[in-house]
């Protein structure tokens, strides 16, 4: 039976994933179980919360080896927020070495200008720096939900698939392979954020 | 660039949509899910949920709500009323609210805050804090009082101390609500506004007092809030959701159109 199954790693509301996924019409269930991420058609990882305490619980549980293992079967896997950051090499949230699937660091935004609050919270612009299966049904300059302090930095430019400007740009998508990943919460950034949910439901995570 | 965002308050009644002036009458208007969805297809960017039923035995209707509307809107919401425990805040999380809003029980015991903000992280945690005002005296320097009990209760803390202090315990985001301007309709308190969003470094949104649309334009330009909060502009129809931000796109105000 074909399953998309929500990495559990006790970071935020999974539940409101969950429920986009139904509303989008995608069959989902929710585990923290290495078996069944190793098992799965399709994976999300969401996030809210620290990279700190998300990336401990991973290994606890070892699903840092099953979604290691995950990526390397070609399988589409889909990040969102805190499932973005974690992807890369290092976080500089509690210094943690993270899942290492795309070069790079994940670091604080440090802003001079002090009208710009940390967190990052609101809707903000999406500029598409390449096209993507995911994105079909959308445009650069959309808008989606951020809520985030700290923002990934890819080694290549390659793996950058969205920027989006706050004090300067940052990524605000980014994949390589069968992974992609965005920093926003698409679950939260109303039918535009749904559509790349859907599209996700039958990507074969080729680009 | 961020948007400033539009954000409807409804203020719920054993699961009734209600409108109150200055806190004290209060009077049912209808579906708060079919109005939370109504808004969200007008191109909303986040909804507040205020649980102001009276009695406790009831607020579990609350849960019903919050879960009825996570289902149909995909955009963030908090819900706040009642939230005395982290357990109260886990229960609104569980059943589908993004943020959760604390108030008076904050300024009861404000570790309130603190472990809210270590159970469920503080970009979920919304600091709203009612606010009159009062003559600048030794004790309340900013010539603001922090009220309770829905603007009832006086509690002696100056508002910007109680604002920074609520930030520095972990709040990721504050509602500054004038009880002064509330349901007046005659715009929002400006001077307080600023003056908080000046001091602290998390995002403010303006409560109390709008009534047309300049109300806004004016809390979003010259009162520095991040968002602004508005109610019976919309619940009583004299304004929609689009039309609003139509206009203060028009004005140069950077809004969300698409959507």
């Amino acid at each position: 039976m074909k399953m998309l199954i929500i990495v559990d790693y006790d970071a935020g509301n999974l539940r409101s994933v969950l429920r986009a996924c139904d509303h989008v019409g995608i069959t989902a269930r929710i585990s923290a179980d290495p078996a069944d991420v190793m098992a799965a058609d399709r994976l999300i990882f969401p996030g809210v919360g620290s990279a700190e305490s998300a990336v401990d619980t991973l290994r606890e549980r070892g699903l840092d080896e099953a979604i290691k293992g995950f990526f390397k079967t070609g399988k589409p896997m889909l990040g969102i927020c805190l499932g973005s950051q974690i992807v890369l090499d290092y976080s500089a949230e509690g210094q943690r070495d993270c899942l290492g699937l795309v070069e790079g660091v994940v670091q604080k935004f440090d802003l001079p200008d002090k009208a710009l609050k940390v967190p990052h919270i609101g809707w903000n612009e999406v500029e598409f720096v390449k096209p993507h299966p995911l994105l079909k049904k959308l445009q650069s300059g959309d808008e989606f939900y951020f809520v985030h302090s700290y923002y990934a930095r890819p080694a290549s430019a390659n793996d950058i698939y969205g920027t989006t400007d706050y004090g300067g740009q940052f990524c605000s998508m980014l994949g390589r392979d069968n992974l992609f990943a965005t920093q926003f919460h698409l679950e939260k950034s109303g039918e535009k954020g749904l559509s790349i949910l859907a599209e996700f439901g039958h990507w074969d995570g080729s680009v | 660039m961020l948007s400033k965002r539009i954000i409807a308050c409804l203020d719920v009644r054993e699961g009734k949509l209600a409108k109150s002036v200055k806190f004290v009458d209060t009077r049912d208007i209808g579906d708060p899910v079919a109005r939370a969805r109504e808004y969200y297809e007008d191109g909303l960017d986040e909804l507040v949920f205020y649980d102001i039923t009276a009695s406790s035995d009831k607020r579990d209707i609350m849960l019903d709500v919050v879960e009825a509307v996570a289902e149909q809107v995909y955009i963030p919401f908090s819900v706040g009323g009642g939230i005395r425990t982290v357990a109260d805040a886990n229960k609104l999380l569980w059943a589908g609210a993004e943020k959760i809003n604390v108030n008076s029980a904050a300024v009861q015991r404000p570790e309130l805050i603190q472990e809210c903000a270590f159970a469920i992280g503080s970009q979920n945690i919304v600091l709203s804090i009612d606010i009159l005002k009062v003559a600048k005296s030794l004790r309340l320097p900013s010539g603001y009082e922090v009220v309770i009990n829905g603007g009832r209760t006086p509690t002696g803390l100056d508002a910007l101390a109680w604002a920074l202090r609520g930030e520095a315990l972990g709040a990721g985001e504050l509602v500054v609500n004038s009880i002064d301007a509330d349901g007046t309709k005659q715009g929002y308190e400006i001077n307080l506004t600023r003056m908080i969003a000046e001091a602290v470094s998390i995002p403010v949104i303006a409560s109390g007092g709008a009534g047309k649309p300049e109300h806004l334009l004016e809390v979003l330009t010259e009162g520095k809030a991040d968002a602004a909060l508005v109610a019976s502009m919309l619940h009583f129809g004299e304004y929609t959701v689009s039309g609003l931000k139509q206009w203060l796109h028009q004005q140069g105000v950077k809004v969300r159109l698409k959507y």
